[in-house]
Order: structure tokens, then C-alpha cells, then sequence
């Protein structure tokens, strides 16, 4: 009865060289993770009044292991993950190899962007967080370090189209395997979302980097900066959808109920690009009429969220039901609760519901004013990127580095330990911010060295996110562990294939759901979208008024 | 079976779109009816050729005035400017239950300002103007502070407002 997803049920596996590419840009991501999250364990400890990271190598101050911790892990780890993981679910769907000379291009260009941008950031000259806003002046390595990161993926999103066009010239007449549909259309939706960042840097802030431009104007580049800064959190978010939608159903012995639902989340997010602007509520030189315009279409984009909510629940519940469970919640226990792969991405998608809820009191228009900037911000993301998709990416990790250097895993009870700890540290780490934030707690914010007297309120926040945030810390390290020993003394097995779900029923070959397959419409679609809520805007801001200095006293 | 996950999934669907309806009408209650309103286009400052953004504040009405003017029988402004690490005038005195107009700018880098305990919180962008108008409801020491990231000692940048 059931039908795989892919097109190639017969088995597939990708040549040896595509592979070990695909290991090291994803190896790549850990790495920077693991600097990265060393980082977030002073931040944590810095709320609760413990200054101690003067001395963590090479960062001298909070600003700085701040800007590293975000980079690292928001920007850089999850682009890796994305092309290396991406790249393999979308060869595997099309059950045909990629392009090498572009694998080994987005590798080299995400490792040479890595290194200028760390060196940029531990010489201490880039101390100007995640979101640089000038006139914080970097100095141009960091820049140009970034350009490159974000170039990698453009390369890689490259590879994906000229795989899928091979596909369609040997497939004529035929549907895009849903493995792949899903990975190709989040790098389509990256590349159209990432314009504006790009832009923001290559065109204002490297050359000014450089002196080539006198100076810039502060409201364009945020303005340019979050039209990429929202919809980049679909883009760390969609990969963990692949392994939600594509994976998870299998991992649980479930299925996937509809490949179109599958198939509309992925183009909403597609033409929902102008989304978030609540990043930018609060600016002066916006008109309240486009923050209220891009307010309604932040809630648009929660639908597709709350499809993915049913379709996934609804493989579990199957799963859970073929295991044995009944009544109305019995299966949710029934599901393979010890299999490290899955307990974590099920505990990441309890963290996503709490992620989603704040998200949406982030979005809402006068809501906004009680928590824009405080720590409820962060108290919010870090149970969306920073649980939903980086404990995920633990997860994936659990079949995924087995997969990918053919060891066993070295053990699978050290991974539910792991991913317990996280778990129950973001919860508490998360109930810490988000009070703080309630009580007026300012993020990015050196709370251990203010030198006024700390509100009563922000006290008990600070130590909760103290203890949750060890707890994280602990989790990744065991995490850390089970990597290291997998692929230093796992021991060697065959694992033939990765594990991508079924669904109940096979594509349509006839009908409107052809229409989910012809791109180009789509595309068209979220261009014409962007134009009309962005152009008015931006066209109002020329003549460009580039006349505030850099500054650079950090 | 997968006749009815559809139907399970159009009354998930029809359910979640109530709720995001009835959340955008709580919106647009709260803004139009309760009148919380968030910052708007006020009105830039351009610097002449050469000139320094500071001096140019400076010159610009109403920051060649800064502090609590009284406008109207129950009506204040109290005009900030905004410098890395400090915001300037450092504590300012409002009476409780007027309408205290806030218009600050930055005169280097991007800084907050945020009222804790408050909904006064804004941006302060170099070059652009912010404005919001409150009413302390509480006597009391209300603590201001810059809540966006503006450089080596921007937590110690703050400020008082003392409401009587």
C-alpha cells in the first residue's frame, strides 16, 4: 500500500567523494558549533552575576563572545548543516548524484568565509554581534568572510537546480520526488530572501569597510538586513522540516498522510518572504502602515507552521498507534521514545510550540512594545532556533554521522541523555528570559557588570537562566562525546541507506496538484509580493543619504 | 483513514484560522481603540556637507532645548539626546498622570530607549528622529535604559525618570 516518498526505491548511495564532501561541510558546522556554544555557556552564567569570560581564549570581551556565539551558531552552523544535509535528502530524492565541482566550491567558499570571519571576530575587531548594524563599523574581513558564507549556500542551491534539471531531462512527464521538492524549494526561497543581506554587505558595508564609501545610512542597511532577518529563521528551520516531514514519519514507524500538504507549506514560505518586520516596530522612519501590512502577512506565515504541526503529529500518532497506544494521547508514549534520533526532534517540536506561542507575542503589533529588546527576545529563540532546530540537528546527527562514516553509533543511551538535559535546561533557561524580558531584563546586555542597582524582578531571572543554561551546555557536550567517539571508535557496519518516510498515498500524476511542481509561477508570485509590500519603502528612501560615520569603540 | 486525516486536518486548519483572526482583531482593538501606537516617520536630521551629526542635533528643534518643557495644561515634552554611554538629560522630573511626549535621537550609533517597567521603548537611529507619548499611572524612580547593543560599555548606559 504505502509508497516511498523518493524516486528511488531501488536503493541509492552517493559516490564516495560527494559523501566525504558533504561529512566535512557538516563537520564544518560542529566545529563552529562547538565554539559557539562555549560562548553561550559565559552569557548564560553572565545573567546570573558569574564574569567569566575574560578568561575563555581569545575573547576578551562579553561583546565579543557574544558576536561569536551568535555568528557561529545561528549564522554559520546552520548554513553548514543546511548544505551538506540538504544537499545529501535532495541527491537521494532524485536517486541521482550531484554536481562534485560545486560541492568542493560551496565547501572551500564556507571554510575560507569561516576563517576571515573568525579571525575577523577573535582579533577583536568585529565585536558588533550578529545583526552588525552600522554605523558599528567591523573591520572588512568579517564582511567579506560573511559575503562568503552566504555565497556557499547560493553555490550550493546552484548544485541543487542543475540536479533537478538532469532529473526532469531523464523523468520527462514526471512528479519531483518529495525528498527533493522540499530541499530544492528552501534554497529557491534562500536565495530570493538572502538578496537583502547581501546586498546590505556587499554593496554598503564591505566597501565601506574599506573606505571606498564615507559612510552609510543606518535605517537602509536594518531595513536591508531584516528583509533577510526574518525569513532567515524559515531557512535554518526548513532543513529540520525535511527531516520532520521526511525522515521522522519513518523513524517512528508512521507515514506521511498528504505529499501536497507537504508540498503547500513549502511554497507559502516560499511567497511569504516579506514577513517579521517586528524586528523594526520600533524604528523611527518606517510608516506605521508598512509595519501593520507585514504584521498581518507575520501571522499568514503561521499557517504552514501549524500545518506542519498536524501532518507531523499525525505520523506519530500512527506510529504510536501500530506500537500499541490508545485513547486520545496513549500513543504519544508509544512512539520510540529510546531511539536518541527521535527523542530528540520529538522534544525539539514540545520546544516549538512554546517557540511559536512567543513568537507570535513578538509579532503582535502593540504587544511588541512591552518585550521589543528585552530578554524575552532571545528567551524566544532559543527554544525555536536554538532548540527546535539545533537539538534537531543533534538528532538528525544520530543516524546521520553513522550514515556518514558507516560506524555505529557509540551509544545510543548517552544521546537521550543528552538530549533530556537539553531539553529540560532550555525549558528553564527559557522561563528565565522570558520573565526577565517581562520584567524589563534588556538583552545583549553585560548584566554582570551594569552599574546601577538590578530591579528585585530580573534577579531570579538571572540565576534560572544561569542553571538552564549549564544544563544546555552540559547537553551539547555529551552530544560532543557521542560524535567524537562515533567516529574515532565506532565500530564498522553497513548502513546502506538513509531513513525517509513513506507516504499513504502516491503523488498525483493528473490534476491542480501539478501546479505545486511548476516553480517558476511560485517564484513569481513571491517576487511580485515583495515588490509591493518593500518597493514603495525603499524607493522613498533615494536619493541614499550615506553620511553617518562608522563608529568603532568595542 | 486518509479520508479522514483530511478531514481532522480541515478542522485543524479552520480552528487555527479563527484564532490568528481573532488575534489580528485584538491588534487592531488594542492599536486603534486603546491607542497604543507604534513609533511612526517623525522627521529626520540631515547634516550639512563636512558638518558632524552632533552639530547638526544640536541645531535641529527641539534638541537645541533638551529636557521637560511643559506644553499644555497636562501635556509635557521631554527632548533626549542619545551618546555612547550615556543618555542626556540624565534624570528628568514628570508629575503623575500627565502626558509626557518622549523625542530622542542618537548622535553616533544606534542605542535603545526603553522605560523599564513601561511600554516607552524605541529606537534611536542616527540621523532619524523617535517620538512616543505616555502617562506614568505610579509615583516612582522608573529606570531608563539603552536596550540595543552600542558598543564596550553599553550596559552601563542609563538614565532616571523620577515621577511625582
Amino acid at each position: 500500500m504505502s509508497t516511498p516518498i523518493v524516486a528511488a526505491p531501488e536503493g541509492f548511495s552517493l559516490p564516495d567523494d560527494q559523501r566525504r564532501l558533504i561529512k566535512w561541510t557538516i563537520y564544518l558546522g560542529f566545529i563552529v558549533l562547538a565554539f559557539g556554544v562555549l560562548n553561550g555557556l559565559d552569557q548564560a552564567l553572565n545573567y546570573a552575576h558569574i564574569d567569566v569570560f575574560r578568561f575563555f581564549p581569545g575573547m576578551r570581551t562579553y561583546y565579543q563572545g557574544l558576536t561569536t556565539h551568535g555568528v557561529f551558531n545561528a549564522i554559520i552552523m546552520t548554513f553548514a548543516f543546511a548544505n551538506g544535509f540538504v544537499a545529501l535528502t535532495v541527491a537521494r530524492g532524485f536517486g541521482s548524484k550531484l554536481n562534485s565541482g560545486l560541492l568542493w566550491a560551496s565547501f572551500i567558499t564556507i571554510l575560507v568565509g569561516t576563517v576571515l570571519t573568525a579571525w575577523a571576530i577573535v582579533s577583536g575587531k568585529a565585536s558588533v554581534l550578529y545583526t552588525f548594524y552600522a554605523p558599528l563599523e567591523a573591520s572588512w574581513p568579517f564582511y567579506l568572510g560573511l559575503a562568503l558564507v552566504v555565497i556557499s549556500t547560493w553555490i550550493t542551491s546552484l548544485n541543487l537546480f542543475v540536479t533537478l534539471a538532469k532529473y526532469r531531462r531523464e523523468h520527462p512527464g514526471q512528479r519531483i520526488p518529495l525528498l527533493s521538492y522540499m530541499g530544492v524549494v528552501t534554497y529557491v526561497f534562500w536565495d530570493i530572501a538572502s538578496l537583502g543581506i547581501a546586498i546590505e554587505v556587499v554593496v554598503f558595508l564591505l566597501p565601506w569597510s574599506l573606505g571606498l564609501l564615507k559612510g552609510t545610512d543606518p535605517l537602509v542597511d536594518r531595513t536591508l538586513f531584516w528583509f533577510t532577518g526574518h525569513p532567515i529563521v524559515y531557512f535554518w528551520l526548513l532543513p529540520i522540516y525535511i527531516s520532520w516531514y521526511g525522515m521522522i514519519p519513518r523513524q517512528v514507524n508512521g507515514a506521511l498522510f498528504s505529499d501536497s500538504a507537504v508540498r503547500i507549506v513549502f511554497l507559502l514560505f516560499l511567497i511569504l518572504i516579506p514577513v517579521g518586520f517586528h524586528h523594526q516596530y520600533l524604528d523611527p522612519g518606517v510608516p506605521r502602515s508598512l509595519k501593520y501590512v507585514i504584521a498581518v502577512l507575520t501571522f499568514g506565515v503561521f499557517v504552514p507552521s501549524l500545518m506542519t504541526a498536524f501532518s507531523v503529529m499525525y505520523a506519530l500518532e500512527i506510529g504510536g498507534r501500530r506500537a500499541g497506544g490508545s485513547g486520545l494521547i496513549g500513543w504519544f508514549f508509544r512512539i520510540p521514545w529510546k531511539d536518541p534520533s527521535v527523542c530528540a526532534q520529538v522534544l525539539a517540536m514540545l520546544a516549538f510550540m512554546l517557540g511559536g506561542i512567543t513568537g507570535l507575542m513578538n509579532a503582535s503589533y502593540s504587544m511588541n512594545l512591552e518585550i521589543h529588546n528585552t530578554t524575552f527576545v532571545p528567551g524566544h529563540f532559543h527554544l525555536t532556533v536554538g532548540t527546535a532546530v539545533a537539538l534537531s540537528i543533534m538528532g538528525i546527527a544520530y543516524w546521520l554521522v553513522p550514515y556518514l562514516e558507516q560506524k555505529e553509533l557509540w551509544s545510543r543511551k548517552a544521546g537521550l541523555v543528552s538530549s533530556w538535559l537539553y531539553f529540560i535546561g532550555v525549558l528553564i533557561f527559557a522561563r528565565g528570559m522570558i520573565s526577565g524580558g517581562l520584567a524589563g531584563m534588556p538583552r545583549r546586555t553585560a548584566i554582570s557588570l551594569i552599574d546601577y542597582p538590578e530591579p528585585h524582578a530580573w534577579k531570579l531571572a538571572g540565576i534560572l537562566i544561569g542553571i538552564g543554561g549549564s544544563l544546555m551546555f552540559a547537553g551539547v557536550v555529551v552530544f560532543f562525546v557521542i560524535v567524537a567517539a562515533t567516529v574515532l571508535v565506532g565500530k564498522r557496519v553497513e548502513i546502506a541507506d538513509i531513513p525517509y518516510s513513506v507516504t499513504l498515498a502516491r503523488p498525483q500524476t493528473a490534476g491542480w496538484e501539478l501546479g505545486l511542481d511548476r516553480l517558476r509561477y511560485w517564484i513569481a508570485a513571491a517576487v511580485v509580493l515583495i515588490v509591493i509590500i518593500y518597493g514603495p519603502f525603499l524607493a522613498s528612501q533615494f536619493p541614499l543619504r550615506l553620511n553617518i560615520p562608522g563608529f568603532v569603540a568595542f | 483513514m486518509n479520508h479522514t486525516a483530511e478531514r481532522y486536518e480541515r478542522f485543524f486548519l479552520i480552528i487555527s484560522g479563527v484564532f490568528l483572526a481573532g488575534f489580528l482583531v485584538l491588534l487592531a482593538y488594542t492599536s486603534i481603540h486603546m491607542k497604543i501606537m507604534l513609533p511612526g516617520r517623525v522627521g529626520v536630521i540631515e547634516p550639512r556637507p563636512g558638518e558632524p551629526l552632533a552639530a547638526a542635533v544640536f541645531r535641529t528643534a527641539p534638541f537645541n532645548h533638551l529636557g521637560v518643557k511643559k506644553i499644555g495644561p497636562d501635556d509635557y515634552e521631554a527632548v533626549y539626546f542619545a551618546q555612547a554611554w550615556a543618555f542626556f538629560p540624565r534624570q528628568i522630573e514628570v508629575p503623575v498622570g500627565a502626558r509626557i511626549k518622549f523625542i530622542a535621537t542618537s548622535v553616533d550609533v544606534t542605542h535603545g530607549f526603553f522605560i523599564a517597567g513601561t511600554r516607552v521603548n524605541m529606537m534611536l537611529l542616527p540621523g532619524q528622529i523617535s517620538e512616543e507619548t505616555y502617562t506614568f499611572r505610579k509615583p516612582g524612580k522608573y529606570l531608563l535604559i539603552c536596550h540595543e547593543y552600542c558598543g564596550l560599555l553599553h550596559h552601563m548606559m542609563h538614565a532616571w525618570v523620577i515621577v511625582k
